[in-house]
């Protein structure tokens, strides 16, 4: 079939993007303003950029909330994966139910009740509030995304493939490591640059769930931007735009070069 | 069972659809080439061609999805241009039968009339005639997706036939069923056409289908129609090389003109000696021109004992193989001149005592009146 | 697969269900349970700030000390009722604003060529990917009374006086509707891009015009995505606490803000539990069928 854009659809989509991208870019432009007045144009200048440098309570925060995200999206990935596993391939095991409900509703759960909930489980064990308090709650929350991500894949996951190499003599682990993880990698690999994505960005939890020593990114900016309108926040989000916008870039490329190496397996 | 029937061989009957020189482009390409064409009221019309071939792009103008670039189309004198689809009188089948997935059967059928906003026992009333019509009273509240494909397609019929429209349009009606299905349906819908004496328009690419169902058919290829003509026209009397061979299997023999003698073409082929004897005399033709002889494998005849002296048209090969059918025999024979002919013969006894066989030196002949000379 | 395994290869598989299951039992679970308790105990100025302690000494003493005070208070205190209401009004209406605005977005993008689809819905993707703060930090900028918004409306005079945005109601409606978008539009997208033109096609044969055939066909065709792109949204939405506090006024009453001042200004642990709690209760019933449309959309994809 032969679908037409219409006028109507054209507008939709300029409007649509506009409303996304605009207030991003707007951010961006500013992040170069002389000025100290954010809304106020005084000139190019990438002051703030040096002055963000300088800020060491910002640097450090940014140091903890990388490690956070990389600690927690690499322990998520592999809680994820397993989950995913489960649902897909060991039909109903005992207490199913529970366990997709369980899997399912962090991603909607308003963050607010999580961050509580786990803040009041770490003091109840006695465990003190840091950097591990908030590596555990992201890596709870962030293994669910994980595990929709590659549990989408494996739905569509091609069983023949498994059914060939156990036919050809790989018994069922190393068919596991030869044919099935290497095809699932790049929804492996989505799900850990999600769950990455989400730690690093995640304020609400962090701040229920963090101590003294962890401090992290989000939580710096929340505590400045209260106070007003920074040139320097303009600054930090300019350059975390930059990255996240680099990442999603070769990600794209690289699950692209994925996607014409698996073609002939695709249908 | 059926009835004499041929309105467009008197010039007194006026067509109920007439496309006047209608061409249509998508882009650069042209799906459908400065195209004209009559369909009488009640004719039960097919559209045939490879795919690709423009079949589907006429119906589609027919509906009012696709508009022509130039040329006219018009329905009961009426012309359509600017008649949006949902305002035409016209219903079609879709190829995939486009049955609405959240409706059940009864609300699939109901759909076109509730548009109508006819009364709601009306509605019901219709709904059951049409279900009795499929003989689908039984699956009335199922989901199209609790249905087999021969049901569903009795679905999409039943809707389309609902609103009783002046035209029924099919797209490939049958292609999604399988070999015996396919074959009950034609007689059917073939019973059903006649008994509402509707117009049916009937796009398919397989000529066994359009021979058994229409009443005429169109034969197209690159958007032109190459011949309409009734079924047995079209399959003994092809106007071009391209519809014989379309159309059912047939041996092409190449050759050129020598001359005509009593009425009959006499023409040299280097696969025969000597020259062959055809009985086409309403080609016209001059002498050296290259012609292809077109001879349907079922008439000619396959012997292993050398015909007399007055036999015409003998060709002689050996047999390179044999496929046996059941009600017929397939002999594939191979030419001294290399070339390979199909020839049948239907197996009338149930023992043959000795059966030509493979790699036998054979004879084929053939009448000059079973072979059409088809201009190169 | 294999009929017979050996012992400790079946505990070896058993593993693969039993470790997320657990994770997410002790992380996830217990901690429902905790809130759930706290939100019967009754502050103190302790460490930990809340009473009763369990300890395995006076089990009887223990669920002594558990009462129904706090939601007593929740009831009986205006404050709550109000921030209850005004969370579950502000999500419904975000909602409907997000399917106004998602679903042309979403159905132009399944209209578009085939070719552009994946690039259409890296677009939409994209901004999600940046940080959630960053992104509602720049509103402020735009929407403050001497903000790029009533600059740009002030300089093509289609305002004579700058519009009071930021710190109302509507600022919150903004930033919802920007924040959420993708999470309407995917879902949306999903489902529309799935659908068959000819059935538009067969409507209109049947004497349906487009306009009628949107709502007979396409509506009740996208109502999985409709369905799952509104829980999607709506859900956070009632818990929002980002939003509301840096793009609302002090007038913006929403649920997820009074449990974080609750927790943060005011110290009671055990009334923003029961706060979590009562949360909890008003959004279980969408929660459960969101995960039934969701696990129900993953698994008939195979």
């Amino acid at each position: 079939m032969n679908r037409r854009l219409s006028l109507f659809n054209v507008t939709s989509l300029v409007i649509g993007f506009a409303f996304l991208y605009l207030p991003i870019l707007l951010l961006v432009v500013y992040s170069f303003n002389a000025s100290r007045l954010v809304t106020v144009w005084g000139g190019f200048s990438t002051q703030w950029y040096v002055a963000l440098f300088r800020n060491e309570a910002l640097m450090e925060a940014a140091w903890v909330t990388l490690r956070i995200a990389l600690l927690s999206a690499s322990l998520a990935t592999v809680l994820g994966t397993l989950a995913a596993l489960a649902l897909t391939r060991y039909g109903r095991f005992f207490g199913r139910t529970l366990f997709t409900g369980m899997v399912y509703a962090p991603m909607v759960m308003p963050e607010v009740i999580t961050g509580l909930s786990l803040l009041l489980f770490f003091v109840a064990i006695g465990l003190d509030r840091g950097f591990w308090t908030i590596t555990l709650a992201h890596t709870t929350l962030t293994m669910c995304f994980v595990t929709v991500v590659v549990q989408s894949r494996l739905m569509t996951f091609d069983r023949s493939l498994e059914e060939a190499a156990m036919d050809l003599g790989a018994p069922p682990l190393r068919t596991f490591f030869s044919v099935t993880l290497p095809l699932i990698a790049p929804s492996i690999v989505a799900g850990f640059l999600l769950a990455f994505t989400l730690s690093l960005d995640d304020l609400v939890i962090a701040s229920f769930n963090t101590g003294p020593g962890a401090t992290t990114l989000p939580i710096r900016i929340y505590s400045q931007v209260r106070l007003g309108l920074s040139p320097e926040v303009n600054a930090a989000s300019a350059i975390l735009i930059g990255i996240v916008t680099l990442g999603v870039v070769t990600a794209t490329l690289l699950s692209k070069r994925s996607l014409l190496r698996e073609e002939p397996n695709a249908h | 069972m059926r009835r004499s029937f041929a309105p467009w061989s008197d010039p007194a009957a006026k067509p109920l659809i007439r496309f006047e020189n209608v061409t249509k482009r998508f882009g650069d390409a042209v799906a459908v080439d400065h195209l004209s064409l009559n369909i009488y009221e009640s004719e039960f019309f097919c559209l045939l061609g490879p795919s690709g071939c423009g079949k589907t792009t006429l119906m589609r103008m027919l509906a009012g999805f696709e508009h022509p670039s130039e040329g006219r189309i018009t329905l009961a004198d009426r012309d359509l241009a600017g008649v949006p689809p949902y305002r035409r009188p016209v219903n079609m089948m879709f190829q995939s039968y486009a049955l609405f997935p959240h409706m059940s059967v009864e609300r699939n059928i109901a759909f076109g009339l509730k548009q109508d906003g006819l009364p709601k026992a009306e509605i019901a009333a219709r709904v059951d005639e049409m279900l009795r019509l499929v003989q689908l009273e039984r699956l009335a509240k199922r989901s199209p997706s609790q249905l087999s494909g021969g049901q569903r397609q009795r679905v999409a019929l039943a809707r389309a036939l609902a609103k009783k429209p002046k035209v029924l349009l099919l797209d490939e009606p049958l292609g999604a069923l399988d070999k015996k299905l396919r074959e009950e349906t034609q007689f059917e819908l073939m019973d059903i056409q006649h008994d509402l004496g509707m117009t049916f328009v009937v796009v398919t690419h397989d000529q066994e289908e359009a021979m058994t169902m229409a009443d005429r058919i169109a034969v197209m290829d690159h958007g032109r129609i190459v011949q309409v003509a009734t079924p047995g026209e079209i399959y003994e009397q092809p106007k071009t090389r391209f519809i014989a061979e379309f159309v059912g299997d047939v041996n092409i023999i190449e050759g050129n003109v020598l001359g005509q003698e009593n009425g009959h073409w006499r023409v040299r082929s280097r696969s025969a000696q000597p020259p062959l004897t055809i009985d086409d005399p309403d080609e016209v033709l001059h002498s050296d021109q290259a012609v292809a002889i077109a001879v349907r494998p079922e008439k000619m005849v396959i012997q292993r004992d050398p015909p007399g002296t007055d036999a015409v048209n003998v060709l002689t090969g050996e047999v390179w193989d044999i496929g046996y059918l059941g009600d017929w025999t397939v002999y594939r024979v191979k030419l001294a001149s290399g070339e390979i002919l199909r020839v049948t013969r239907a197996n009338r006894s149930r023992y043959v005592e000795s059966p030509i066989d493979w790699d036998e030196q054979v004879y084929v002949t053939f009448a000059p009146d079973a072979a059409v000379i088809l201009a190169e | 697969m294999e009929p017979q395994r050996s012992f400790p290869k079946k505990l070896a598989s058993s593993l693969v269900p039993a470790v997320p299951y657990l994770w997410l039992g002790l992380f996830f679970l217990v901690p429902f349970l905790i809130v759930f308790k706290i939100s019967l105990s009754d502050p103190a100025v302790s460490q930990p700030p809340y009473k009763p302690v369990f300890e395995w000494g006076d089990v009887a003493g223990f669920f002594q000390g558990l009462d129904l005070e706090n939601f007593e208070v929740l009831t009986s205190d205006d404050l709550y009722l109000s921030a209850t209401l005004s969370s579950v009004r502000i999500a419904a209406i975000s909602t409907i604003l997000l399917l106004l605005v998602g679903f042309p977005i979403a159905y132009a993008m399944a209209r578009a060529p085939e070719r552009y689809r994946s690039l259409l819905v890296a677009m939409i993707i994209l901004p999600f990917w940046t940080s959630f703060l960053i992104r509602i930090y720049a509103w402020i900028a735009i929407l403050k009374p001497e903000g790029l918004l009533n600059q740009g409306l002030l300089a093509l005079g289609v305002i004579g006086e700058p519009l009071n945005i930021l710190n109302t109601e509507t600022a919150v409606y903004i930033g919802i509707v920007y924040a959420y978008l993708p999470f309407m539009v995917l879902p949306l997208y999903a489902t529309l891009e799935k659908m068959d033109d000819t059935l538009l096609e067969a409507a209109q044969d049947l004497g349906s015009p487009p306009w009628r055939a949107f709502w007979t066909i396409t509506v009740p065709l996208a109502m999985p995505g409709i369905i799952a792109g509104s829980l999607l949204c709506f859900i956070p939405a009632v818990g929002e606490f980002v939003i509301p506090d840096l793009l609302g006024g002090s007038e913006t009453l929403m649920i997820g803000r009074q449990l974080w001042s609750e927790f943060f200004s005011n110290r009671d642990w055990p009334l923003a539990s029961a706060v979590a709690i009562l949360l909890l209760i008003i959004l279980v019933v969408p929660i459960v069928i969101y995960r039934d449309v969701e696990s129900r959309r993953v698994e008939t994809k195979a």
